[in-house]
C-alpha cells in the first residue's frame, strides 16, 4: 500500500489548517455561506437534510487497519456510532458537528486519509476494482496508477474549477468490476506484444441522462497516461458546456460532438502535451509501484478450511457466495456482506469497522477494501484461516451470505439523508430483502442485482442494476419506476423502462412479480435474470409487472 | 380569480448543528414545527424570508415551506417536510431520537 512520504504529509497537515481556518471565519461572521460553500465542499463537507455530511475518500477502495480503526474512531467520537460506504468508494458521515469537522480531519490525515476533492466540479476519488491486487483475472494491479491519478489530480490548479465534476475509475482485468463504462474516463490496464499499456474509455456516465463510455483509444502506452488524461480534461475543459449544469459533463461533450471530433482533438493536444513530460511521472510510479508489491503469501493445509466446507452448511453457503478466486494458490477473496436482511445498505457500526480491521490485521495482509457495490473485502485470505474469519464475522453478524445475491442490493442513502433526493432508497431496499430473506427464494434466484437511486442523479446506479428502482416525487407522493436489464460489467448496458412506476407500498410485490416471471421463463437454473431478459426480452416481465393491463386487453 | 396562496413556513439548517430549524412569529429560532409562524399572505412571507436569509451567523439554506394549520400548529404538506421534522426511517436518529416514542 502507499504510505504518505514527508511532503505528503506537509500538504494535508496544511490544507486541514487552512480549512479550520475557513471554518473559524464562517462562526464568526467573516465568511457568507456562499463565500464558504464551496470551500466546504472542496473538503467533501455537504449540508444534509437533517445535519452536516463529511464525504471521507477511500482511495481506489484500499484500506489498511490503521485506517479503518480511524473510520471506526469518527464514527464513535463525532458521529452517532456508523458509518456509509457509498458507490463511489467513499464513506459519509451523516451527523457531524461543523466546529468538530477539522478535528475529524486532523485524525483522518494522521493515518493518510482525507476528504479533499469527493465533492465539488474537480476530479473526484479515483475508484477500482475491489479486488485489484488479489485478483485471478488480471493484467496488472491498478492502483499503482490510481494513486499515481490521485497525486497528480489532488490540487491540480487547472482541475478545481471544470464545468462539472470528474470521474476517473481504472481496472486491470477484462472483467469490469469498477463500471468504468459509467465514468467520465474509464481506463483498462491492458498488454499488447509484452507492454503495458490502458484501453480509454470516455464520455459514459449515469445520471439524467445515462450514456456508455466510447472507446477513445484501444491501446495508449502506460507512460503517456498522465499527458493523455491532460489533453481529454484540456479538450473537456475548452468544449464542456459551461451555460447548462446538467448538460455540463463529458459525457454530454462527447455525445454532442461525436467521438470521432473528440479524439482528433485529444490526438492534437497530446501531440503538444506529451513533450512536456519529462518521465519524472514514470519515475514517481516506479516509486509507487514498489509500494504495492505482493504481499509474501504463505502456504498451509487446507484440511480444515475442506472440513469445515463438508460439515458446516452456513460456512458452505457463506463461502460458496462471498468468496472469490485469488491469484495465488489456497488462497481466496473474502468479501463481507454489509446488506444483512433489513439493515441499511453499506451501513457499518463502529464495531463491526474495528472487527474487520482486526481480520485484516491477522489474516489478510493488513489490508481491506470498499467496493462500489457498498460491501468490505478482505483480500488475501488464506483458506486454512476462512472457518475462523466465518465465525468472528458471524458474531458481528457480517456473515450474511448474499454477495451478489437478490438481497446484496445497492442504495443511494435517499431522502432519509440527502438534500437532493426526491423519495427514499433505503426502506425500499430494506423490504425487498426482508421479503426475499422470507421467501427463501435467493440462492435459487441466484445472481440478480438490484440497484436503487432515491433520485435521477442515479447514485445508486439503477441504470445498470439487472432490475433498477428510481425513486421519485409523483404530485407529492412517492413513486418508484423500474428499468430492466441494465448491466455495469464489461458488458455495460442502460436499462429499460418498464412502465408507469409504483407507490412505495407495491414496489416490493411488484420486484418479487418479476422475480416469479424470472424463475418461470428461465431455461435452466443456470441462466441468470439478465440472460433470461436478454433472451426473452420486455414483454413477459411486462405483463408480469401490470397483470391488470393484460386482463383489459383480453377483456 | 388569483390562485389561493398556499400558508408558508420559514426553516433553514443550524449553521453549527446543521439540524433543521424553523422561524417562529417572535424572531426565534425553534427546533419544533409546531413553533414556526404559520404565514398565510405572500408579501409577509418573502420579508420573513429576507429577514431569515439576513442572519448569515445563525441560519443556512433558508426558504419557504408549504405548511398546513392544525391545532397543534404547522403540519407539513410534503413528505420531504415530514422527514425533515422527524429524521431518517432506518434509525432512530435526528429530531425524533428526543421525541416520545
Amino acid at each position: 500500500m502507499y504510505s504518505y512520504t514527508e511532503f505528503d504529509k506537509a500538504f494535508l497537515a496544511e490544507r486541514n489548517a487552512q480549512f479550520r481556518a475557513q471554518v473559524e471565519r464562517r462562526i464568526d461572521g467573516s465568511l457568507t455561506e456562499d463565500e464558504f460553500k464551496p470551500l466546504r465542499l472542496m473538503n467533501g463537507v455537504y449540508l444534509q437534510l437533517h445535519a452536516y455530511m463529511l464525504r471521507v475518500a477511500i482511495p481506489y477502495g484500499t484500506l489498511n487497519s490503521a485506517q479503518m480503526r480511524t473510520l471506526a474512531l469518527l464514527a464513535e467520537k463525532w458521529d452517532k456510532g456508523y458509518g456509509h460506504f457509498t458507490t463511489r468508494q467513499n464513506i459519509q458521515y451523516n451527523w457531524p458537528k461543523l466546529r468538530d469537522i477539522p478535528d475529524m480531519l486532523d485524525a483522518l490525515g494522521k493515518v493518510g486519509l482525507h476528504a479533499i476533492q469527493t465533492s465539488g466540479n474537480t476530479i473526484r476519488n479515483v475508484t477500482s476494482d475491489h479486488f485489484a491486487g488479489a485478483a485471478a483475472d488480471e493484467v496488472a494491479d491498478p492502483r499503482p496508477v490510481a494513486e499515481l491519478i490521485r497525486q497528480w489530480s489532488t490540487d491540480h490548479p487547472e482541475y478545481q474549477f471544470l464545468g462539472r465534476k470528474f470521474k476517473i475509475a481504472i481496472t486491470g482485468a477484462e472483467q469490469d468490476r469498477a463500471v468504468i463504462k459509467a465514468h467520465d474516463i474509464g481506463l483498462q490496464l491492458v498488454e499488447r506484444d509484452g507492454q503495458q499499456g490502458v484501453r480509454v474509455i470516455v464520455g459514459g456516465g449515469l445520471g439524467r441522462t445515462p450514456m456508455i463510455g466510447k472507446e477513445i483509444r484501444d491501446f495508449l502506452p502506460l507512460e503517456d497516461l498522465l499527458p493523455y488524461l491532460e489533453a481529454v480534461l484540456s479538450v473537456y475543459n475548452l468544449l464542456g458546456r459551461r451555460d447548462n449544469k446538467y448538460k455540463a459533463r463529458i459525457k454530454i461533450t462527447v455525445h454532442e460532438n461525436g467521438i470521432d471530433e473528440i479524439r482528433a482533438r485529444v490526438e492534437r493536444n497530446f501531440a503538444m502535451l506529451k513533450p512536456q513530460f519529462s518521465g519524472t511521472d514514470q519515475a514517481l510510479l516506479k516509486q509507487i509501484e514498489a509500494q504495492f508489491a505482493a504481499p509474501a503469501f504463505s502456504t498451509a493445509s487446507l484440511a480444515a478450511y475442506e472440513s469445515a466446507y463438508t460439515n458446516d452448511p452456513v460456512f458452505r453457503s457463506w463461502a460458496d457466495t462471498n468468496l472469490a478466486e485469488h491469484k495465488a494458490p489456497g488462497h481466496a477473496i473474502v468479501t463481507i456482506s454489509l446488506k444483512a436482511h433489513g439493515e441499511t445498505p453499506g451501513d457499518a457500526s463502529a464495531d463491526q469497522m474495528r472487527v474487520m480491521a482486526d481480520l485484516a490485521e491477522r489474516y489478510s495482509h493488513d489490508e481491506l477494501r470498499i467496493s462500489h457495490e457498498q460491501n468490505v473485502i478482505l483480500p488475501h485470505v488464506h483458506k486454512s484461516d476462512l472457518p475462523a474469519i466465518h465465525a468472528e464475522l458471524k458474531a458481528q453478524g457480517l456473515a450474511t451470505a448474499n454477495v451478489g445475491l437478490i438481497s446484496d442490493i445497492i442504495a443511494c442513502p435517499g431522502m432519509d439523508y440527502c438534500a437532493l433526493a426526491t423519495a427514499r432508497s433505503i426502506p425500499i431496499a430494506q423490504e425487498i430483502a426482508t421479503r426475499f430473506d422470507e421467501l427463501k427464494l435467493e440462492h435459487e434466484i441466484g445472481a440478480l442485482k438490484i440497484k436503487i437511486s432515491g433520485c435521477i442523479n442515479a447514485c445508486g446506479h439503477h441504470h445498470v442494476g439487472h432490475i433498477g428502482i428510481l425513486g421519485l416525487d409523483r404530485a407529492g407522493v412517492e413513486n418508484y419506476q423500474i428499468t430492466l436489464g441494465g448491466d455495469g460489467s464489461e458488458d455495460a448496458t442502460i436499462g429499460e423502462r418498464a412502465g408507469p412506476g409504483f407507490s412505495a407500498e407495491e414496489i416490493t410485490g411488484a420486484v418479487e412479480r418479476l422475480v416469479y416471471a424470472y424463475l418461470d421463463l428461465r431455461d435452466s437454473a443456470e441462466e441468470t435474470f439478465l440472460q433470461t431478459y436478454r433472451r426473452v426480452g420486455m414483454a413477459p416481465f411486462k405483463a408480469a409487472l401490470y397483470p391488470e393491463t393484460q386482463r383489459e386487453k383480453a377483456a | 380569480m388569483p390562485r389561493a396562496f398556499t400558508p408558508k413556513i420559514v426553516t433553514a439548517n443550524d449553521l453549527l448543528e446543521g439540524d433543521v430549524i424553523y422561524q417562529t412569529a417572535d424572531d426565534r429560532w425553534s427546533r419544533h414545527l409546531e413553533d414556526a409562524e404559520l404565514i398565510t399572505d405572500e408579501a409577509h412571507a418573502q420579508l420573513r424570508l429576507l429577514h431569515a436569509e439576513a442572519q448569515t451567523g445563525k441560519v443556512v439554506g433558508a426558504y419557504l415551506a408549504d405548511a398546513a394549520p392544525s391545532a397543534s400548529g404547522p403540519e407539513p404538506v410534503h413528505f420531504r417536510e415530514e422527514f425533515r421534522r422527524t429524521g431518517p426511517s432506518n434509525y432512530r436518529h435526528g429530531k425524533q431520537e428526543h421525541a416520545p416514542a
